[in-house]
C-alpha cells in the first residue's frame, strides 16, 4: 500500500514510489536523487517534528513535511 | 615548459572539492568574484615542468540546472569559458548521486576526470569500488582520492594531461537514451537546431534539445532572443509534454532524470561496486541521536553559541587590547609632533581613534570567523539549521537564515558585515533579501556598549534582565519584520528545504584559515576606506563651523569676571578655589554645548528636532543618532562628547552614565523610544555598502529607509502611548 511520505514512523523503511512535484521542488528532489526505486530509512525529526531526515543512498537527506506530501512511498512491511 | 591548460574543478557540496583545490593550488589561490554576482570565484596555479594547469573553483552545485546562482555559474563557465577539461571530484560514499552531476558534464561534452573522495571512508564502511571499472564503462579517468591528505593529486593532473593531449580541445557530448517517448522528441529539435544554426556558437545541438525539454528558464530565455526557432521548439515540448502527463501521468524533465539515475545505475551494477548495506547507521548518525534530539538538541543548540560568544569577547579581548593600546600609542605620539590646531584634532580624533574603533574589533571578528567557519565546515550549522527550520518558516524566512542572525549579533556581540556576507549560503532570492534587511537588527558589538552604557545609567539594579530582554525583542523585532516583508514586497513560496546533512567531518587546518582570512581581511579593508572617510566627515561635521570670535570672547570674559569676582567671595580658601573650579566647568560644559549646537551636526540635531520629538529624543541622542549612521560606535562617542564637553579636569568629572542617569529628559518612554530606535533605525553604513553589494542599490535604499520607518513608526508608538500612560 503506498502512502506519502509524511506518515511514515522514525526508524521506518521504505522504497519511493512516485515524486509528483514539478518545478523547483521536483528538480531539487530529483537532484538530490530521491527518484522513485530509492530505498531509504526515517532517521529522524527535528524538535519540532518537522523537518524529517531520511538517509538513503549512503547519505542523510532532509525536506518539509509540507514537500514530504508530494512523495508518495511504499512503507516496508 | 610553455603548455598552459586551463581546468576548472567542480563538485557537490561536501565532496571535499575545496580540500582538493586547495592541495593543488596551496597558496596561489585567490579569491574574487564572478563579474556581476556575489558568487566566489576562486583561482589558482598548479605547475609541473612539462605545463601549467590554471584551476578555477566552480561553486559546489548538485546539478547544472539554472535555478541557484551557483548552478548557473557553474554551467556558464563551462559553456561560456569552455575548460579544456573538468575536474569532477565525487564523494565516493555516496557514489550514485555524485555520478548525477559527472552524467550532465558528460551530456555538455566538456572533457571529464573523475576524481573518486574519501576512499578511505568508503574503505571504512567496508564497501568496494572498482575504479578501473567505472572508468572503462563512463569513459572517463577515475583517480582515487583521499582530498585531506593530498593522495591522488599527482595523478589527477596527469590525467588531466593525458585528457588535453588526447582530445585536443575537441569536445564529445555522451547521448544517454531516454526512452521511447523523450528520444524520438530529442532527435527532432536536435535536427531542427542543427538546421537552422540555432544557438549553435554556444550550446551542442543535443544537449540544447535536453534543455528545452527539461524547461531550463535561462536556455529558454536566450532562445527567444535568438530567433523564431524558439517558438517551434517550445510548442514541441509542449505536445510531448501532454503527452507524458497524459499516458505516465508525469514531466519530462522527471523522466530525463529517472534515465540518468537509471544510466548510472545500469553502469554501478556491472560490478563496480559492492556494499554491504545501504541504510546502515553510521558513526554521524549516532552523533545526531543526541546533537539533534528533541530536548537536548536545542539546548545544546544553545551551550555551543553562548560558549562562541564567551570565547569571543574573553579571549578576544586581549588581543583587542593590544590593537586598541598599539592606536592609542600611535594617536598619543603623532599628537605630541603635531601643533596643537585643526590638523592635529583632525588626524588624532578623525583619522586614528576612528579607524582605531573599528581595527580593534578585527580580533573579535577574527576569532568568532574561525569558530563558526569550524563549525560549518564540521557539518553542524546544517543541523542547526534542520532544528530551526519550523521557527523561521512560519515568520517567512528559511532555516539558514539563522546563520546571517547570529553572526549579526543575534547573541550580542557580533558584527552585521559579516552576517549579511553569510546571506550567500541562502538560496532563494526573496527569503536571502529578508534575511540581509532584517539581520542588521541584532544587537552588534557596537550597539552593545551602547545599551551597556544606556542600561547601567536607568537600570543599574536590573542591568542583565534589560539586557536580556533587549536581545529578546531585537530577535522578535527581526522576525516580524522579516514577516511583513514576505507579506508585501518579497511575496513568494517559500523555497524548498531540500538539504543534505553532511557527515560529521574535522575541518583541515589550512581550509579553516583560508576561509577565515579571506573574511577578516575584508573588514580590514573596509576599515582602511570606508570607515577612515566616514570618520573624517563625522569629525568635520561636529568641528565646523567654529564658534564665531566674539562668542568665544564672551565665554572667556565669564571666566575673567569669576576670578575677579571670587577675590569678593566669603568662606575659606578651600571653599573658595572648589567653587571658582565649578564656575569655570560650568562655563566650559555652556560653551562646549554652545560649540556642538553651533557645529553641523548641531544645526542638523536642531533641523530635525521637530520630527524626532515627537519621538522624544533628547537634543544630544539626535546627534549620537546622525553619527552613528557612519558606525554604531559613534554612539557612545558622541553621546560622551555632549555630555561631557567642557570638563577639562577628569577627577572633577561625573561619569557619562551618572550625568545620563541625571538628565530628568530621560524618562522611561523615552529610554525605551531610544533603545527601539537605536536597535532598528538603520544599519551603519559599513552594512550599507555590504547590502548594496550582496543585492543592489535598490535594497540598500530599502534598508535604509524601510528600517528608518520601522524604527521612527515603533518609537513613535512608544514614546506617545508611554507619556499618556505615565
Amino acid at each position: 500500500m503506498s502512502v506519502s511520505l509524511r506518515t511514515m514512523r522514525k526508524d521506518q523503511k521504505g522504497v519511493v514510489v512516485s515524486v509528483n512535484a514539478s518545478g523547483e521542488l521536483g528538480r531539487r528532489i530529483r537532484d538530490m536523487g530521491l527518484v522513485p526505486g530509492t530505498e531509504f530509512m526515517v532517521v529522524g525529526r527535528a524538535p519540532l517534528e518537522d523537518p524529517v531526515a531520511l538517509r538513503m543512498k549512503g547519505f542523510t537527506l532532509t525536506l518539509r513535511n509540507n514537500e514530504a506530501d508530494f512523495i508518495v512511498v511504499q512503507p516496508e512491511d | 615548459m610553455g603548455k598552459e591548460y586551463f581546468v576548472a574543478v567542480s563538485g557537490q557540496p561536501n565532496c571535499g572539492k575545496s580540500t582538493m583545490f586547495n592541495t593543488l593550488t596551496g597558496a596561489t589561490a585567490r579569491v574574487g568574484n564572478y563579474p556581476g554576482i556575489t558568487v566566489d570565484r576562486t583561482e589558482g596555479r598548479y605547475c609541473t615542468p612539462e605545463f601549467c594547469a590554471n584551476l578555477v573553483d566552480l561553486p559546489g552545485t548538485y546539478s547544472l540546472t539554472s535555478y541557484s546562482m551557483e548552478e548557473v555559474v557553474a554551467r556558464d563557465v563551462i559553456v561560456d569559458e569552455k575548460p579544456d577539461v573538468v575536474i569532477n571530484m565525487l564523494d565516493a560514499t555516496s557514489l550514485e548521486r555524485s555520478l548525477y552531476l559527472a552524467v550532465q558534464f558528460m551530456e555538455i561534452g566538456v572533457p571529464v576526470v573523475l576524481g573518486l573522495n574519501m576512499m578511505d571512508e568508503v574503505r571504512k564502511k567496508g564497501i568496494r569500488i572498482d575504479s578501473e571499472k567505472l572508468s572503462e564503462l563512463m569513459g572517463v579517468p577515475v583517480i582515487e582520492c583521499i582530498a585531506r591528505r593530498g593522495v591522488g593529486k599527482v595523478e589527477l593532473m596527469e590525467s588531466v594531461q593525458k585528457v588535453v593531449e588526447k582530445t585536443k580541445g575537441e569536445w564529445t557530448p555522451v547521448n544517454i537514451s531516454y526512452g521511447h517517448d523523450l528520444d524520438p522528441a530529442i532527435d527532432e529539435m536536435t535536427a531542427l537546431i542543427k538546421e537552422n544554426e540555432f544557438m549553435t556558437d554556444r550550446y551542442d545541438p543535443h544537449w540544447l534539445a535536453v534543455k528545452y525539454l527539461e524547461e531550463d528558464e535561462i536556455v529558454m530565455k536566450n532562445g527567444r532572443k535568438a530567433g523564431p526557432l524558439s517558438e517551434q521548439l517550445e510548442e514541441k515540448v509542449r505536445n510531448v509534454s501532454e503527452h507524458i502527463q497524459k499516458t505516465l501521468n508525469t514531466y519530462p524533465e522527471a523522466v530525463l532524470a529517472d534515465y540518468r539515475y537509471g544510466f548510472i545505475n545500469s553502469i554501478l551494477k556491472q560490478g563496480v561496486i559492492s556494499r554491504e548495506d545501504d541504510l546502515r547507521f553510521d558513526f554521524s548518525d549516532k552523533i545526531d541521536l543526541v546533537l539533534t534530539h528533541k530536548f537536548l538538541g536545542p539546548v545544546i543548540m544553545l551551550l555551543i553559541m553562548y560558549s562562541m560568544f564567551y570565547i569571543t569577547f574573553n579571549v578576544g579581548a586581549v588581543p583587542q587590547g593590544w590593537v586598541e593600546n598599539a592606536f592609542a600609542w600611535f594617536s598619543s605620539t603623532v599628537g605630541s609632533l603635531l601643533p596643537d590646531g585643526l590638523i592635529k584634532s583632525m588626524v588624532t580624533s578623525g583619522v586614528i581613534d576612528g579607524v582605531g574603533a573599528v581595527m580593534g574589533f578585527t580580533p573579535l571578528i577574527l576569532i568568532m570567523f574561525a569558530m563558526l567557519v569550524f563549525l560549518e565546515d564540521l557539518g553542524y550549522m546544517a543541523r542547526v539549521s534542520y532544528m530551526v527550520d519550523r521557527v523561521f518558516r512560519s515568520f517567512g524566512l528559511h532555516g539558514m537564515s539563522i546563520m546571517p542572525f547570529i553572526m549579526s549579533g543575534g547573541l550580542p556581540g557580533g558584527c552585521a558585515v559579516p552576517g549579511v556576507m553569510t546571506c550567500r549560503t541562502l538560496r532563494s532570492p526573496k527569503e536571502r533579501i529578508a534575511t540581509i534587511i532584517t539581520a542588521p537588527f541584532m544587537i552588534c558589538g557596537a550597539k552593545t556598549t551602547a545599551y551597556l552604557m544606556l542600561v547601567r545609567a536607568f537600570y543599574p539594579d536590573n542591568a542583565t534582565t534589560v539586557m536580556f530582554g533587549l536581545v529578546l525583542i531585537s530577535w522578535l523585532l527581526a522576525l516580524c519584520f522579516g514577516r511583513l516583508l514576505r507579506w508585501t514586497a518579497l511575496k513568494g513560496e517559500s523555497t524548498p528545504f531540500v538539504m543534505e546533512l553532511p557527515p560529521y567531518r574535522i575541518p583541515t587546518l589550512h581550509g579553516v584559515a583560508i576561509h577565515t582570512w579571506d573574511r577578516v581581511w575584508e573588514y580590514v579593508k573596509k576599515a582602511g576606506t570606508v570607515i577612515l572617510a566616514i570618520s573624517i566627515l563625522m569629525w568635520a561635521l561636529m568641528t565646523f563651523p567654529q564658534l564665531p570670535a566674539e562668542r568665544v570672547a564672551a565665554f572667556e570674559t565669564q571666566r575673567v569676571q569669576v576670578a575677579e569676582q571670587s577675590a569678593s567671595w566669603s568662606g575659606t580658601v578651600q571653599q573658595k578655589e572648589d567653587k571658582v573650579a565649578k564656575a569655570l566647568a560650568d562655563i566650559s560644559y555652556n560653551e562646549g554645548e554652545a560649540a556642538l549646537k553651533h557645529s553641523y551636526a548641531g544645526r542638523l540635531s536642531e533641523a530635525i528636532s521637530p520630527v524626532t520629538d515627537v519621538a522624544g529624543f533628547p537634543w544630544q541622542a539626535n546627534i549620537a543618532f546622525i553619527g552613528a549612521f557612519a558606525a554604531k560606535e559613534v554612539f557612545v562617542s558622541t553621546m560622551s562628547t555632549a555630555y561631557s564637553l567642557g570638563d577639562e579636569d577628569p577627577e572633577e568629572a561625573l561619569s557619562l552614565t551618572e550625568k545620563i542617569a541625571a538628565d530628568k529628559a530621560w524618562t522611561t518612554p523615552v529610554i525605551w523610544s531610544v533603545f527601539i530606535f537605536l536597535m532598528v533605525y538603520v544599519p551603519c553604513m559599513v552594512t550599507v555598502a555590504v547590502i548594496a553589494r550582496e543585492t543592489n542599490w535598490k535594497w540598500a535604499a530599502f534598508s535604509v529607509f524601510g528600517s528608518l520607518a520601522f524604527g521612527y513608526s515603533l518609537s513613535v508608538v512608544i514614546y506617545q502611548v508611554g507619556s499618556l500612560l505615565m
